[in-house]
């Protein structure tokens, strides 16, 4: 029953500026445990600002959200943050790693924030996400010293660190070229089969949405097929 | 709540751009530093000039003042007790300048717990006489002693010794002024003829300078005993008793009872120097408007650099957000920021402050009028200090206090979204 990580229902957002124009219209779907989901689409068909508002980032939106059991409807600002930080793992298309810090300190941030564990365990699993994800030989390096492949492993490193219920990707090979592109694309797929992890990957890239578990397939704000 | 972690990336991103948080503390240190320069130095000289006056006053003088008697036989009169009584040519009836029963006065101010000391006193015109030239001056009686240690009568004694005075008898110490209009050395002898036309030699044992040239030119100070005697009167004659009080604000209320009670004339040193407080306070004022103005432009210097730090790190904000930093978070790792410019800026500015006073400290300031300064004067009050850190950290946090907020209300799906 409760294998339900991630539950829309009737999502409906508009853009209000310069005019009321509707993006998102009566998007309902869920996503299972353990399932490699894509969201597939044409540019502006919405796909982007979906996952925004289920990454709890955007909350102007009507319809009901519910991740891990929990509906976010009623949350403020501070406890939607908790929510990001526990649950949720992010993969940008753009790395946005913080270059003041060392690698290993920027997979760190969001295990410190999360204070579960002291500093030294958090240290610990960074160390054991990097090496997972074959890049432990970086993490002493300032985070502007990396190639873009490898900022984006590091990235993902990130996003495992307080071992979330879901990760979403938005366009996470979109800045890529194809031997990296690979490489990510084979990190999400040992993922999701040896690690049983969940995630929500919004591509425009067809070649990766086909090699995932299931496609959600939207246009103009509506999913036609999933 | 995860102070550590707030501190650790407040301190990150203030080192990642050193130069700029340099230039931020750099403003407020020189702030600082001016502001406690400036108000030592201001508050220096205020002492100076108030200690010129308010050294040598006592804070409540008894005396007799020679004046009409209030109390007018027609007064007296039934017939014209309710009528406004003019009398024309009213003479002063009160010849004596003594202050009556000096003895029980005396003791009982001694035993009075608000006074701290008090010093009798005679003052007596007089001419001193130079060949065929007389030049009109006032001999002042004094207990050396309790003038030296209320009064520091000592330190404007410049040549000869203040305590000859009461060991030499028939001595008399001269203002410089005067010592020069008569020629008089150290040793020398100088005629004084009294008011009443005796005349009476006195031996000169030193000279004094009190930093006005006017007062030295007129003024000279003998024993208690020799101006007694030069008077021809009993040793009971005393004509002012200056008090020193331990609380100085307390002086008005003194001089009021203590004119009743004495059946005399008291004068408290805030009606007699009024002018004083007045020019102290307007100089105060003006030191710390300088110094506040400095600071509030080393604010808007933080808020600049803040503001443009934000807006350099919006990527690493929007980063922040997402992955579970709440905008009060990135508030406070804003103002953590602001905070630390004016904490470091500002403990580096009470430091350079410090060391910019004992600079001027140490300049030789020499006057004719002052003899006792040597250095340009410093007021080391910790109470600068302190005002001073605590404004450093009310100005950075108010400075920074928009910038955070603005930081803290970035939309990180905007900047996501932008790239």
């Amino acid at each position: 029953m409760s294998n339900i990580i991630l539950e829309a229902q009737h999502i409906v957002k508009n853009f209000h500026d310069p005019v009321t124009v509707r993006v998102l219209n009566d998007v309902s779907f869920s996503i299972q445990k353990g399932e490699f989901v894509s969201v597939v689409g044409k540019s502006g068909c919405g796909k982007s600002t979906l996952l925004y508002i289920l990454s709890t980032m955007d909350t102007d939106y009507e319809g009901e959200l519910w991740i891990d059991g929990e509906s976010m409807a009623q949350k403020k600002e501070a406890q939607l943050a908790k929510v990001r930080n526990e649950k949720i793992g992010f993969v940008f298309q753009f790395h946005y790693l913080l270059n003041e810090f060392s690698v290993l300190r920027n997979v760190m941030l969001p295990g410190l924030k999360l204070n579960k564990y002291s500093e030294k365990e958090v240290e610990q699993r960074a160390f054991e996400k990097l090496s997972m994800l074959d890049i432990q030989q970086l993490a002493h390096k300032k985070a502007n010293q990396l190639s873009g492949g490898e900022k984006q492993r590091v990235a993902i490193a990130r996003a495992l660190i307080n071992d979330p219920a879901i990760i979403m990707g938005d366009e996470p090979t979109g800045n890529l070229d194809k031997k990296n592109s690979d490489i990510v694309f084979d990190i999400f797929k040992s993922l999701a089969k040896d690690f049983n992890q969940t995630m929500l990957i919004v591509t425009h890239d067809q070649g990766f949405a086909s090699k995932t578990h299931r496609i959600i397939e939207m246009e103009d704000g509506r999913i036609i097929k999933q | 709540m995860n102070y550590l972690l707030i501190f650790n990336i407040a301190k990150s991103l203030l080192l990642a751009r050193w130069k700029q948080t340099l230039v931020a503390a750099i403003g407020v240190t020189f702030s600082i530093a001016m502001f406690i320069t400036l108000l030592g130095f201001m508050t220096g000289l205020n002492d100076l000039l108030d200690g010129l006056i308010l050294n040598r006053t006592a804070h409540v003088r008894l005396f007799n003042e020679i004046k009409p008697n209030k109390n007018q036989p027609i007064d007296a009169v039934p017939e014209f007790k309710n009528y406004y009584n003019f009398v024309q040519s009213v003479k002063s009836s009160n010849s004596r300048q003594e202050i009556y029963n000096t003895g029980a006065i005396m003791q009982a101010i001694r035993k009075d717990e608000r006074v701290l000391g008090f010093a009798p006193k005679i003052t007596a015109p007089v001419f001193f006489n130079d060949g065929t030239v007389d030049i009109t001056g006032v001999v002042n009686g004094i207990d050396v002693e309790a003038e030296s240690k209320l009064f520091f009568f000592n330190d404007y004694v410049t040549s000869g010794s203040a305590l000859d005075i009461k060991n030499v008898s028939n001595s008399i110490v001269l203002g410089k002024g005067l010592a020069g209009k008569l020629l008089a050395n150290i040793g020398d002898v100088v005629q004084v003829t009294t008011a009443k036309g005796e005349r009476f030699p006195l031996k000169v044992v030193g000279f004094f300078q009190s930093g006005i040239q006017e007062f030295d030119k007129v003024q000279s100070y003998a024993s208690i005993n020799t101006v007694q005697k030069l008077l021809g009167k009993p040793n009971s004659y005393i004509t002012d008793i200056q008090i020193k009080l331990k609380n100085l604000a307390m002086a008005p209320t003194v001089a009021k009872e203590y004119a009743q009670l004495f059946q005399a004339d008291a004068e408290d040193i805030q009606t007699a120097n009024s002018q004083f407080e007045t020019g102290s306070f307007v100089r105060t004022i003006i030191s710390y408007s300088v110094g506040i103005v400095l600071l509030i432009v080393a604010g808007f210097g933080i808020y600049n650099i803040l503001n443009m730090m934000i807006y350099e790190k919006m990527d690493s904000i929007a980063i922040l957000k997402a992955t579970g930093f709440s905008g009060k978070d990135v508030n406070r790792i804003f103002l953590l920021i602001a905070l630390s410019i004016g904490f470091f800026g500002g403990l580096l500015g009470l430091f350079f402050g410090f060391i910019l006073s004992s600079i001027i400290d140490q300049i030789p300031f020499n006057t004719a009028s002052l003899p006792t300064i040597k250095t340009y004067p410093i007021n080391y009050s910790p109470v600068f200090y302190f005002i001073g850190s605590s404004f450093s950290l009310i100005t950075t946090y108010l400075a920074g206090l928009f910038p955070a907020r603005k930081a803290s209300r970035v939309d990180p799906v905007i900047i996501i979204r932008g790239k």
